[in-house]
């Protein structure tokens, strides 16, 4: 199935030896051809000295799921060459450093070696370049075996090195090196080779925590409170560096505020505080934070403050794998905290979507005054997708929610046609209307609480007023249901009785595996999960089918119980296609996983 | 008596104050603490320093934790906005209010438990950030709500009630928030209430950190004459003070004329300043070591230094440190936060 603008190239370096830029610029390249990439960056949980690989699948087709089976592995590091070179397909290549010669135990392959150190040595001098060209030098040789476009080529290093114009000729020079010795020495270019496409035009390439950081900027965050953890680290970077571009004033003055707390307890405290006193406030935060954050979602779910908390999500549990995704925080995230509590999730699927629904998360949070979780993961969050182009529209107001003016409080009884209470339902939508502190001199005060509270804030021991207010709080997440992105379904078989749900970084790899059943005759509908709760549609989709696979990344099937709980939805009828290694998911999986159940003999055959 | 609601009717002969309020605009609802408790003197305190120093109510928020101390807001300035938050996160969460606006006075109220252990990260980092609080511990050297457990601030060997001596190091706040940069340290006596009130002013006014660690009797739990957190005990050996002090308001002139060499005045942010009276063998309060060895010279000899023990005057808080803007960030309208369509080109072109 590999060829022209369809295959999977791996580079195997080690981590700290300067080769993510270098294959960051192969990926940028290819993109900017036009070609649709998914580059994938599976990398130790360390900073010197171990093992990494680049994934970079090239799909003119546009399926950017990862694939398994490398066509072209770049082999540069000798901890892993065994491993690496299983994982060619028949017929793919081998490319390495031949500097130090060596027999490959594989007769099915090609293998390209070019003597990269050697080149180096003898062409630079200081160290350091020596070791940082060799990255290059690569690219280059791969420029005249894939027959990439050398002016875009130039063009991505020139971008990528702006401002450093002296490195761009020495980058150069590295990549020419490699692209003059395959051109004499190999028969270039490959079968599988890139040219000029049409897929990734108009397209931009960018990470999840870049696009949801912008997204923060643009729903107008003031507070960002965070504590360094992988894989959401990035996100909050990316707010301060948009923040500091985008709002400093002309006098040096910032309209931010970011703290770098001392944990995530402290993080989410600050964003809580932020969140009280009427700016819109969030943190960012992995696995391992969620846990502790707990208590003070359950402070923002019972006293009805709005925060907004990015969990990019990665491998657990405990500190499980911080380098690797997974879809594993559903159930800790929808139940965080002790008591009943349930939070409202949204679940993107892109970059794109870390942009929208991370400037959207501000307005239901304030709307509906209670936290919301935006559940991106690190496959989203740290790889650069090709993705659609972020967009704005001026007109749209942002969603402040039910916050009282000194006028409006003034004028309550007259409006409303009852006294103001903290939490009294007057609209009849379970959402209260709330005050800032400092608004109005002799109305509007009340005491925020984790304590149990009547209507009017005050301090309660009377169970039926308890039970009252959870009941008011649990109507609230009803209203939530009506305002929340409503989910993308995909009707291949009208009437059809097989449905599948799916949600987030497993996006590409479902859309694949579809297509691909289509193909066989399978026709499978398919709904994305956008929010938690569930939409009248989701449970519509639920009642229409009478087989639906749950396609998650965690072992214990969570979206499946969460449907089977919150959505009534017999568990007969759910079938689980989950993984849980923390590589993303890959369009074979998902069909496997579907024939298995539809077409056994087939599945067994294959 | 507490389960009796407070009436809000008041004599008309009231005194009121600048702003037309009367003491009682500045009380909460009835306390719920025992009777006696230290807590309930610092709120009185708390209710007429605010009073005297007129300032508007609705313009203080009053962040707690949790414990007997946390639940003290209610108890006082009923019209300001109050946040009971968890168990030793009053400082984030104060932080966090802060950064939203920074034009409200910011009051944190917290105890010994809540401080100095669950708490004790939270606090010294909210030290670090220079937040412009006043920062309040009602120390009693134990937890109250949950009957009497030793806390950290409660000395070495000094009995729980039932007689069993603390086997472990005290942690003295004061010595800590000035280790870690506090701009304002201050120690007191909820039996004090001379003391008390210039110093709660002076917190208030003062433009960065302050904190007051008020030595405040738990008595139904930690109140019996071998506690060295006890009434008797504190007055006995309470180095009342070490320096005392006037709270000047901006509106007031200074009219004593004091003699050289025995007093400083010392400008706050707001236009009020601190006269410092020095006592024999009291220390100068700009020194932090000094006030460090003040602190633990008393100690070592079983007295209490209380009153300020540390002042610096040109503390920058969170604000200047951040670079935010004067503006409230709360207020600043999304026009102005959202950088718009038009700016979303630029930024997609640097991602093609």
């Amino acid at each position: 199935m590999s060829g022209i603008n369809d295959f999977v190239a791996k580079f195997a370096t080690v981590n700290g030896s300067g080769s993510a830029s270098a294959n960051s610029i192969f990926a940028k390249t290819l993109f900017r051809m036009g070609i649709p990439v998914s580059p994938k960056n599976i990398f130790p949980s360390n900073i010197q000295g171990l093992p990494t690989w680049y994934e970079v699948r090239v799909s003119e087709a546009g399926y950017l799921a990862r694939r398994d089976g490398i066509d072209l592995m770049v082999a540069m590091n000798p901890q892993t060459f065994k491993e690496d070179l299983a994982e060619i397909v028949p017929g793919g290549w081998l490319f390495y450093d031949s500097s130090l010669p060596r027999v490959w135990p594989r007769d099915d392959i090609t293998v390209l070696g070019v003597p990269i150190a050697e080149m180096c040595a003898a062409k630079w001098r200081d160290p350091r370049q020596r070791q940082l060209f060799k990255n290059i030098v690569y690219v280059g040789a791969l420029a005249a075996l894939l027959e990439i476009d050398m002016d875009v080529l130039r063009q991505t290093i020139a971008d990528q090195l702006k401002g450093k114009e002296k490195l761009v000729a020495a980058n150069m020079e590295a990549i020419e090196l490699g692209r003059a010795y395959a051109a004499k020495h190999f028969d270039c270019p490959l079968p599988i080779r890139v040219r000029a496409a049409q897929g990734a035009k108009g397209k931009i390439m960018v990470s999840g925590n870049d696009a949801a950081g912008l997204g923060a900027i643009y729903a107008g965050a003031t507070v960002c409170a965070w504590y360094p953890i992988t894989p959401s680290t990035s996100l909050a970077e990316a707010f301060e560096k948009y923040a500091k571009r985008l709002r400093t004033t002309k006098d040096g003055k910032r309209l931010y505020g970011i703290v770098q707390a001392e944990d995530e307890l402290a993080a989410i405290g600050v964003a809580i505080g932020g969140g009280w006193n009427g700016a819109r406030a969030f943190t960012a935060t992995s696995g391992p934070g969620i846990s502790l954050m707990s208590e003070f979602l359950g402070l923002a779910y019972f006293a009805e403050v709005p925060v907004v908390l990015f969990n990019i999500q990665r491998g657990g549990p405990s500190t499980g794998m911080p380098t690797r995704t997974q879809q594993s925080d559903v159930l800790s995230c929808a139940y965080a905290s002790h008591g009943d509590t349930k939070h409202v999730l949204l679940f993107p699927a892109n970059p794109t979507e870390c942009f929208s629904m991370g400037a959207e998360a501000f307005d239901l949070a304030e709307r509906l005054q209670t936290p919301v979780i935006v559940m991106s993961d690190l496959d989203i969050g740290m790889n650069d997708w090709v993705t659609e182009p972020f967009a704005w529209d001026d007109a749209k107001v942002h969603d402040r929610g039910k916050v009282l003016s000194a006028e409006q409080l003034e004028n309550f009884k007259e409006l409303k046609g009852k006294d103001w209470g903290r939490y009294q339902d007057v609209d009849g939508d379970a959402i209260p209307y709330r005050t800032l502190p400092g608004t109005h001199p002799t109305k509007g005060a009340f005491f925020t609480r984790g304590t149990s509270h009547d209507e009017n804030a005050r301090y309660t021991e009377d169970g039926r007023i308890h039970a009252r207010v959870l009941d008011r709080i649990l109507r609230k997440f009803e209203t939530a249901a009506s305002l929340v992105p409503k989910p993308q379904v995909t009707t291949r078989d009208k009437g059809g009785k097989t449905g599948l749900i799916y949600f987030g970084a497993n996006t590409p790899a479902v859309h694949e595996a579809l297509e691909a059943l289509e193909r066989e005759g399978v026709r499978v509908n398919a709904l994305r999960l956008k929010a938690f709760p569930f939409t009248r549609e989701v449970l519509d989709f639920c009642a229409a089918h009478e087989c639906i696979f749950v396609v998650e990344q965690n072992r214990d099937c969570q979206m499946r119980s969460l449907l089977m709980t919150e959505a009534d939805v017999p568990g007969t009828k759910l079938i689980a296609a989950n993984s849980y290694d923390g590589m993303p998911m890959t369009a074979a999986f998902v069909r496997g996983a579907v024939l298995k159940e539809l077409r056994p003999a087939k599945a067994a055959a294959e | 008596m507490s389960y009796i609601a407070k009436p809000s009717a008041h004599h008309p002969a009231l005194p009121r104050n600048a702003i037309g309020f009367t003491r009682r605009d500045y009380e909460g609802s009835m306390s719920t603490l025992c009777a006696g408790c230290g807590h309930d003197s610092i709120t009185a305190a708390l209710i007429e320093a605010c009073f005297e120093m007129d300032l508007p109510a609705h313009r203080i928020a009053k962040v707690s934790g949790i414990g007997c101390s946390s639940k003290a807001p209610t108890y006082f300035l009923s019209r300001s906005h109050g946040f009971n938050s968890v168990h030793g996160r009053m400082p984030s969460v104060t932080t966090g209010a802060n950064i939203a606006n920074r034009d409200l006075i910011y009051i944190g109220v917290s105890g010994d438990g809540d401080t100095a252990s669950i708490g004790l990260g939270q606090y010294c980092h909210a030290v670090r950030r220079r937040v412009n609080m006043t920062y309040i511990v009602m120390n009693n050297g134990c937890y109250g709500l949950t009957k009497g457990q030793f806390s950290a601030t409660n000395d070495k060997e000094s009995p729980s009630k039932k007689g069993e001596a603390n086997p472990f190091e005290s942690i003295d706040l004061c010595q800590l928030a000035i280790q870690l940069g506090a701009g304002f340290v201050a120690r007191s006596f909820s039996g004090d209430k001379n003391q008390l009130i210039p110093l709660i002013k002076a917190a208030i006014s003062y433009k960065g950190f302050a904190f007051l660690d008020v030595i405040s009797p738990c008595v139904t739990f930690n109140n019996h004459p071998s506690s060295t957190k006890s009434f008797d005990y504190v007055r006995a050996h309470n180095l009342a003070s070490e320096n005392t002090l006037d709270y000047v308001e901006p509106k007031e002139e200074i009219t004593v004329d004091y003699a050289e060499g025995t007093s400083a005045a010392i400008a706050m942010h707001d236009g009020s300043r601190l006269v410092l009276h020095k006592l024999d063998g009291g220390h100068d309060p700009r020194d932090a070591d000094a006030a460090i060895m003040a602190i633990r010279s008393n100690d070592a000899k079983g007295r209490i230094a209380t009153g300020l023990l540390y002042v610096n005057e040109e503390q920058q808080d969170m604000h200047d440190i951040l670079a935010t803007s004067e503006r409230p960030l709360n207020e600043v309208p999304m026009a102005e936060l959202c950088p718009g369509s038009k700016a979303l080109d630029g930024i997609n072109a640097r991602f093609r």
